[in-house]
């Protein structure tokens, strides 16, 4: 029996030729990610358990960037614990205020991650990196401490539910609304365990920046990870970021598959996530009227260089509504840089928008853009929970770049046709 | 370890944000994490729960963030266990990781305030107020040892490495 890239993955992690769905094992880890929530807890586990020192200073990612820069006393201790201990046991890759980015945008694009890598993070979102041709998964603090401790972690080998995405994209259509509408068809537990592999000429068709935004959201299906197969856009990509070697895996032929679902990629329009969960979605023509209070452009799902872009084009030469909050946050300094480079952030802020240093801020309802009772949120985050990102009793819907813009402008979700049509 | 409590039951998908909102992660005392368990979801919550209740719920708990601030929060509020239709990965490891047992099966049998009995690591679980016996899914092997451990930390330090 043939193994699919996942398997293969975990195989070779595992110093085993072959291993099946099911089977439990104990694998090497090629990074360890932490952030400003989850790496405090375990660092206290570490320190609990004996330990003196990490198992390599260079597989160790920590990132503060959840309450970054300090939101407040209490963030600031958590930060304060994290730059400790980086500090303390050399850690290479810890990024300070400057230097740091949304964690999942960071790591891809300082080459931090490669193709054929297995990377756990203290992050749900760490499946991001699937779109690298890496498993990676996301783990809680103390998965993270004893790997922190050892390089290893324990695994169920995964089934894989295979995504194919025939034809070509609709106009406005982007990456986020393939996993939006994937979600939207399996509910949010199901691929619960499993991996999910998306493949397909539309996928083929997509930038590495649209491919994060799928599988970062695998998560919110249940996932344990999600993958698309390395090809060259994969290894440009990697090649102008990393001097690490890679390992390029694909599904054999004869692989298996726990399922497999065909998408018409001509049915799929722009879709929308409606409260409280990533899996109520609807096609964007069938909104109707959904006054807003708040746009929130950014996070690991949509904050990279093309979702600016995506939203810089529709705002151009526009004026956010005067009943809208348009919050938009470049995931990194580099993404932040560029906007810059490229005039970005002038269209931003003349349409009436802020723009903020990069921050997982108000995604979580942690700061920089919380709701108040009542409002209404159109977000291009990943999830739209009760309470999410503020009040228990405000809404979050969901959505690409384009979309989230147009609807800052419009003052209700629309299409980024309405704005385009009025311009012309 | 055997259990004995009431169930507090609620439905399917209840996500970390509702066990414990972002705006509370930011902290490492468990205290203060447990008087805001679960607020989004009751309010009441807190009230209605003793120590040694069992929380029961539908299909996909624990769904959304990795913090293990979640399962850390219900067992400092004082929840001995939860069972649900299934859980979501990463809170299913989570919670074992801080020693909070978990179980899987069925929950028709199971009413809201009735009381339940249940022996950490067996298959059965006891609904003492109907008196029926609901069969439970078994943990893996490695899951039952870092529970009787009473986490992970405490099985690593016992056994040095994973044993599978």
């Amino acid at each position: 029996m043939g193994m699919t890239i996942t398997q293969k993955i975990l195989a070779d992690h595992t110093g085993k030729k072959y291993v099946e769905p099911g089977e439990l094992i104990l694998a090497d880890v090629d990074m360890v990610l932490g952030n400003d929530i989850t790496a405090p807890v375990a660092i206290k586990e570490f320190y609990k358990s004996g330990c003196k020192k990490v198992f390599d200073r260079k597989k160790i990612a920590l990132v503060p960037d959840h309450f970054a820069p300090n939101k407040d006393i209490k963030s600031a201790q958590q930060c304060k614990t994290v730059r400790d201990f980086a500090r303390e046991q050399g850690i290479e890759n810890y990024f300070e205020v400057g230097k740091m980015g949304i964690e999942h945008a960071l790591l891809p694009e300082k080459g931090m991650v490669v193709p054929g890598d297995l990377v756990i993070g203290a992050d749900s979102h760490t499946c991001t990196y699937g779109a690298l041709g890496a498993f990676s998964t996301g783990v809680g603090s103390s998965d993270m401490a004893a790997a922190m401790m050892m390089g290893k972690i324990w695994f169920k080998v995964p089934e894989t539910i295979k995504f194919i995405f025939n034809g070509k994209l609709n106009p406005w259509v982007t990456g986020k609304d393939l996993i939006l509408y994937t979600i939207g068809q399996i509910g949010v537990d199901g691929a619960l365990y499993k991996a999910m592999e998306f493949s397909g000429e539309a996928i083929t068709s997509l930038s590495m920046d649209e491919r994060f935004s799928i599988t970062n959201m695998a998560v919110e299906a249940g996932a344990k990870s999600g993958i698309i197969a390395p090809d060259q856009k994969t290894i440009k990509y990697v090649e102008e970021r990393s001097n690490k070697p890679y390992n390029i895996y694909e599904s054999d032929d004869d692989a298996e598959y726990s399922e497999i679902f065909e998408f018409d990629c001509s049915q799929i329009e722009p879709q929308v996530a409606l409260p409280h969960l990533p899996e109520n979605t609807v096609g964007i023509s069938s909104i109707d009227h959904i006054l807003i209070d708040q746009v929130v452009i950014g996070s690991c799902t949509n904050g990279r260089i093309e979702d600016m872009r995506a939203a810089a084009k529709i705002l151009k030469n526009q004026k956010v509504h005067p009943y809208v909050r348009l919050i938009i946050i470049p995931a990194t300094q580099e993404v932040y840089l560029q906007c810059i480079k490229e005039g970005i952030i002038e269209i931003f802020i003349e349409a009436g928008a802020v723009v903020s240093t990069p921050t997982c801020g108000p995604c979580l309802g942690g700061y920089m853009g919380i709701l108040a009772e009542g409002e209404k949120a159109l977000a291009t985050t990943n999830r739209n929970f009760v309470g999410r990102m503020g009040h228990p009793k405000s809404e979050v819907y969901l959505s690409n770049p384009a979309v989230a813009a147009a609807s800052a402008v419009m003052g209700r979700i629309a299409s980024p046709e309405e704005v385009i049509k009025n311009a012309v | 370890m055997k259990l004995k409590g009431k169930a507090l039951k609620y439905g399917d998908n209840i996500d970390t944000d509702v066990i414990i909102p972002g705006k509370y992660t930011k902290t490492l005392n468990m205290k203060e994490l447990a008087d805001h368990v679960m607020e989004d979801l009751d309010p009441d919550f807190k009230n209605k729960l003793q120590n040694g209740d069992f929380l029961v719920a539908g299909h996909n708990f624990g769904c959304g963030s990795s913090r293990e601030q979640a399962p850390l929060a219900l067992k400092h509020a004082g929840v001995s266990c939860i069972i649900a239709e299934s859980f979501a990965r990463i809170f299913y490891r989570n919670a074992i990781n801080i020693g909070l047992p978990l179980i899987e099966c069925k929950i028709d049998e199971i009413k809201n305030g009735d009381i339940l009995e249940y022996v950490v690591g067996s298959s059965k679980l006891h609904n003492l107020t109907t008196q029926k016996i609901i069969e439970v899914k078994p943990l893996p092997q490695i899951m039952t040892s870092i529970l009787k451990e009473g986490g992970l930390v405490n099985y690593l330090k016992k056994y040095g490495c994973y044993k599978l």
